[in-house]
């Protein structure tokens, strides 16, 4: 299936988190600290808040929580 | 009617709490705020289910009031005769130069991203950190088609050693080690820099890798208990022989009552669920682990004045130690106050300025205002 990061339209397994999708399309960067640093996923598991990207319009969304869905419009970064 | 039981958690414990329930004929709800079951430890293997019993899944429990017997989901309520707390533990963080980069992740944190669909075919990894589930770590990466240059052990061999007639309690563990390839593990190492590319250990070594699996122990989720009312021992939630803990008709079993493992989670959840006794006395067990796996004074000392301690707020470790207690760097800094509510931050902070966090309030989670306005 496909999905839309940024505005550029990726390939993605389906069955997969979204997580795990942006990093094996090579988007390592999911969100930008406090002071600027490029931050990705460090627990896996819901609770760093780390991954957190906009899905579809929502902000704060953890990645790490979300299967990729056709059509997915996710902003990172 | 039969006795409704309301299970937090979908683990290996919660699992087994529903699998006692159900024989015992008790109307079960299973809650867990992941898509599936199976908790950390079985995650990606498959749909785990218990017949007979109601699975609720995405769910995060916010809230719950003892005195009313309900536990809250946002704002919708869900009532019950008996708790169980299954809630598991989360990895340890212990800062170091470097921890915050994209390339370093727990040790648990990368294999449920493999789990979850990561590729990793190709990819160097290093797996670094203590316990017994860095072997795990490291043979399910290898599986995965990853390559394993160094699992790094932060306890000495003698420790090793001395917990080796409990390794074969574990066959898979010991086989798992074995499939390594001796040369690849070693004792008495940890990291001490990450760096762009890859990390560098306390033997000097600068080893490139793609991936720094990084995990130092397991933490219990107390908080919802904790919220509850339950009290603590040595961190852990107080629990008896039914897995009752001091709260009426609230148990507590698995990781959150010590660090023991799916035989000890699926033990105390079963019983519990059951409203039997549990057969076995597991503290002997949960205290041997917890011993021969003791972080070394070292990794206290890793974090220098620039290390970023709180990642939510980006709190470096020199103006936290500026600070008077959990409280005083809440306020100066922030420390805790991020979406992860100092569970990364607080169980670092309470080892590197002995700080214990103080009390838990709802809700325990991030939550949004239209979830809470929500009837």
């Amino acid at each position: 299936m496909r999905i839309r990061v940024n505005g550029n339209s990726i390939e993605v397994q389906e069955g997969t988190s979204l997580a795990a999708a942006l990093e094996n399309a090579g988007l390592t960067l999911f969100r930008r600290s406090v002071k600027g640093e490029p931050r990705g996923p460090l627990c896996g598991m819901g609770i760093c808040f780390e991954c957190r990207v906009a899905v579809d319009g929502v902000a704060h969304t953890k990645a790490c929580q979300v299967q990729v869905r056709d059509g997915m419009e996710v902003i990172c970064g | 009617m039969a006795e409704r039981v309301v299970i937090l958690g979908a683990g290996p414990a919660g699992l087994a709490a529903a699998r006692g329930a159900v024989a015992a004929g008790k109307q079960v709800i299973v809650i867990d705020d992941n898509a599936r079951a199976g908790g950390q430890i079985w995650r990606g293997q498959g749909e785990r289910t218990v017949p007979g019993a109601e699975f609720r899944f995405g769910a995060t429990v916010t809230g719950i009031e003892p005195e009313r017997k309900v536990v809250r989901i946002a704002a919708q309520e869900v009532a019950y005769d008996r708790l169980i707390f299954a809630n598991g533990a989360r990895e340890l963080y212990l800062p170091f130069p470097g921890w915050t980069m994209p390339h370093v992740m727990g040790a648990g944190g990368l294999q449920a991203m493999v789990k979850e669909g990561m590729d990793v075919r190709g990819r160097r990894v290093v797996v670094c950190g203590s316990g017994p589930l860095l072997l795990a770590v490291a043979a399910n990466l290898e599986k995965a088609g990853a390559n394993v240059i160094r699992v790094a052990e932060q306890a000495n061999w003698s420790s090793l050693i001395a917990f080796g007639t409990s390794l074969w309690r574990w066959p898979d563990k010991l086989a798992q080690a074995a499939t390594l390839g001796s040369w690849r593990f070693r004792a008495g190492q940890w990291p001490v820099r990450a760096y762009a590319g890859g990390v560098e250990l306390s033997t000097g070594e600068k080893l490139d890798c793609d991936w720094v699996a990084c995990g130092w122990g397991l933490v219990p989720n107390t908080e919802l208990a904790q919220l509850a009312g339950c009290e603590l021992r040595g961190g852990f939630v107080a629990a008896d022989r039914f897995a009752a803990t001091n709260v009426p008709s609230i148990f507590a079993v698995g990781e959150l009552t010590g660090i023991g493992g799916v035989e000890k989670a699926e033990a105390e959840g079963f019983a519990a669920g059951a409203g039997r006794a549990i057969e076995r006395d597991w503290q002997e067990w949960v205290r041997r682990l917890d011993s021969h796996f003791a972080l070394r004074e070292e990794l206290l000392e890793l974090a220098e004045p620039e290390t970023t301690v709180c990642r939510c707020e980006d709190v470096p470790l020199g103006r936290l130690r500026q600070a008077t207690g959990w409280r005083d760097a809440k306020l100066q800094t922030r420390c805790g106050m991020g979406p992860c509510q100092g569970r990364i931050c607080g169980p670092a902070v309470e080892k590197l300025c002995g700080w214990k966090p103080d009390s838990v309030r709802p809700p325990v989670y991030p939550v949004r205002v239209k979830d809470l306005l929500e009837q």
